[in-house]
């Protein structure tokens, strides 16, 4: 190395120093890691989830933090891919921070379970709690559940139930679409699971699986659709899948209803637009309009605030829910060690921040939380992404009707 | 019978606008011999502007803005970028449209935010055109059909009817000859590849409200672009919107066909209940793996004729 290129050398480095402890905050806050994807094509998704948890994690600290410290934020980036995810794992566990979240992606979810459960086996001493708040495959807390993990979300079965029960009795005849890999499949099959359950008198037309993200041209399923005559598309597609899907049936003048899971994914109200009126609907834990519909005024105070700065929705109440119980637990605890904060968080009830009690059940470490129902219309208090309509109540399943039975058999820690 | 009809119509509308799309790249590719990994991106490029550009003053002016500016800035990728690695051969030009797909990406993403555009069909054209068996016919459709008829027509007329054509051809083939007679054939190449990226961004403007704008449009429409231009034939504009056309039938009645491998032995009285290796490959519908259809196409294609469709060279 010649004398110019070792100072070039160690500015870099001293660069690289100063950026890595960028968040200079005292060295005593509670590190939570939350790895998600902030680069490649799935990066809207955590950009988005990055913007609401920053704004959280101020909330909670204004609100005192845990044991008088304050939580800090830490992200990592894992492209949406497992292996990354696991690189991201390693740097978490290097840095001593005992919290990491991921809220993007089954597969990663899948991976982090295992990779959590190994690591915490072999440094019993360093240990690390998997906070799930969007890895959504059912099985992940029935036969993959793991006592490391905690999911701050419902699950899809969870969601099919409630998808179900919304469906009004003149429907008789639905057509399933969804997007031919994990999820959708996961979704294909719960929805099947509970029309048999609860709807024995629905016929399903159609049932299909369409290649994830590939599909340019939408007409040739509408056509499809319409032949089959279906009353309802129930679909677990979202972004693209969705949002080209429901333009396409516009066009056609397909007159069907759209039960979707995730038409209010951040991003779809704006794509989809007028398209959806009063026959998209969609399951989820929070709208601008649920404090309206149960009079929290603090809530709606909370909303319009966040609508005033942002141009996207906040409707992810579970990772609130998640960071106040987190809080809870440790101050319970009266420690950060994982392993008194898994316990405190077993069983934990809650109120989240529309009032509705939320549990996180001690067999299988899910969330059992409210789901509302609604359709996408003109007739609301507060739209969606500024587009003119938002999303209207019809339907909620309450935390008791959301707490559905598990198989899970958890190995839990010796000491 | 209904949905024979009315695939063939969806099939023709998605075949057009893929030969839309499609033609900007196999001119670029056949005339320069570059392949432009970031033909999409211009096309996402040209879809943002028009979005932004209609904002402000309309549909129709936005139809025409956008592209010129598209077909600028490829200009400028050409005098500032692609003509100084050419020098370093194909490798080199692949490897630097690669890169600015990247770049691309990034910059749209950072310009125009990660969410989709509210970028909507203007209304004037947002009606049904008539009806067929009981489905509608947008009138944006229409729209789509009559715009890349008109380029497929002006392309082909400029390039076989013209002077300027004429002279394309040359410097094109034959580049030092084509110097020695006086033309300018830097600049020719420079006004080819601006061409190709104004037609992408015609493509991106009529494309960018028939789906959704956001920046996954140029992953979205990549891959099946190369493949309808491998397929065609390089240096064949026909051979492309034949290859466009085909390829939009090909995925609209993949997904209305429900039959599998398994139904094809079934006459013969075999029938598969065990459950083995090959059960999933034999009895997966047709519909559920159309998108990968035109790529078998296209690796058939080079194997039994390299050339393609209606290409005048190999690949």
């Amino acid at each position: 190395m010649t004398k110019r290129s070792r100072r070039l050398f160690y500015t870099v480095a001293m660069l690289g120093l100063m950026l890595a402890g960028r968040p200079a905050f005292a060295a005593d806050t509670i590190k939570i890691a939350y790895i998600d994807p902030f680069s490649g094509p799935f990066a809207s998704g955590g950009d988005e989830f990055l913007k609401i948890f920053k704004v959280l994690f101020d909330r909670e600290n204004a609100k005192g933090g845990a044991l008088g410290r304050k939580f800090e934020l830490v992200p990592f980036d894992d492209k949406l891919q497992p292996a990354e995810a696991l690189i991201a794992l390693k740097s978490v566990a290097d840095q001593n921070i005992h919290f990491v979240m991921q809220c993007t992606g089954s597969n990663v979810g899948a991976a982090l379970i295992d990779a959590v459960a190994k690591h915490n086996a072999r440094n019993p001493d360093n240990r690390i709690i998997y906070l799930n708040c969007g890895a959504l495959a059912t099985e992940l807390t029935n036969e993959n559940c793991d006592f490391w993990q905690f999911r701050f979300a419902g699950n899809v079965e969870m969601r099919a139930a409630a998808r179900i029960k919304s469906l009004p009795a003149s429907i008789k005849k639905v057509y399933l679409l969804n997007q031919d890999y994990l999820f959708g499949q996961s979704i294909q099959h719960d929805t099947k699971k509970w029309l048999a359950k609860l709807r024995p008198d629905i016929q399903i037309v159609g049932d299909e699986l369409m290649p994830f993200g590939k599909v340019q041209d939408f007409s040739p399923y509408i056509a499809k659709i319409k032949a089959s005559g279906a009353q309802s598309v129930i679909t677990g597609n979202y972004n693209r899948d969705l949002n080209l899907l429901i333009k396409a049936a516009v066009d056609d003048g397909l007159d069907v209803r759209f039960d979707t899971f995730l038409g209010h994914l951040i991003g779809g109200p704006t794509a989809i637009g007028a398209a959806g009126e009063n026959r998209m609907t969609s399951v989820y834990e929070y709208s601008g309009n649920v404090p309206v519909d149960l009079k929290v005024p603090e809530a709606e105070k909370f909303d319009n605030e966040w609508r005033a700065k942002h141009s996207t929705d906040f409707s992810t109440i579970n990772f609130m829910t998640m960071l106040d119980m987190l809080a809870q637990a440790i101050d319970k605890a009266g420690s950060t060690d994982p392993l008194k904060v898994a316990l405190a968080l077993e069983d934990m009830h809650a109120k989240d921040m529309v009032g509705q009690e939320n549990i996180m059940r001690k067999e299988d470490h899910q969330l059992l939380l409210p789901y509302y129902v609604g359709v996408f219309s003109k007739d609301v208090k507060y739209d969606s992404e500024h587009t003119g309509f938002g999303w209207k109540t019809i339907m909620t399943a309450s935390t008791a009707d959301e707490t559905l039975p598990t198989t899970c058999k958890m190995k839990r820690p010796a000491s | 019978m209904e949905i024979v009809l009315i695939s063939l119509l969806n099939g023709l509308v998605y075949g057009m606008l893929l030969f839309m799309l499609a033609s900007g790249l196999t001119l670029i590719f056949s005339m320069m011999g570059v392949l432009n990994f970031a033909h999409a991106s211009i096309y996402m490029i040209g879809a943002y502007l028009a979005f932004t550009v209609s904002r402000f003053i309309g549909f129709f002016p936005a139809l025409i803005i956008a592209p010129i500016l598209c077909g600028l800035l490829g200009a400028g990728i050409e005098v500032w970028g692609l003509r100084r690695v050419h020098q370093n051969g194909h490798i080199a030009e692949l490897l630097f449209t690669f890169g600015l797909v990247f770049i691309i990406q990034r910059g749209v993403q950072m310009t125009w935010g990660m969410l989709p555009m509210a970028y909507r069909v203007p209304q004037i054209l947002d009606f049904p055109l008539f009806t067929l068996f009981g489905a509608n016919f947008p009138a944006y459709r229409g729209f789509m059909l009559l715009i890349s008829a008109g380029m497929l027509l002006g392309t082909w007329l400029l390039l076989k009817k013209t002077r300027v054509g004429l002279i394309i051809q040359a410097a094109l083939t034959h580049p030092q000859m084509a110097s020695s007679l006086g033309h300018n054939v830097p600049a020719v190449f420079t006004i080819v590849f601006a061409g190709g990226c104004l037609l992408a961004g015609l493509a991106g403007v009529i494309g960018g409200n028939y789906q959704t704008t956001e920046p996954g449009m140029a992953d979205a429409m990549g891959p099946i672009v190369f493949v309808v231009v491998v397929f065609g034939g390089l240096g064949s504009l026909a051979g492309c919107f034949i290859a466009s056309i085909i390829m939009g039938m090909v995925q609209t009645f993949a997904v209305v066909i429900d039959y599998s491998l398994i139904d094809l032995v079934k006459p013969l009285g075999i029938s598969i209940t065990a459950d083995n290796l090959l059960t999933e490959i034999l009895t997966v519908p047709v519909s559920r793996i159309g998108a990968l259809l035109p790529f078998a196409m296209m690796i058939l294609m080079l194997l039994f004729r390299p050339r393609g469709l209606l290409g005048t060279r190999d690949t």
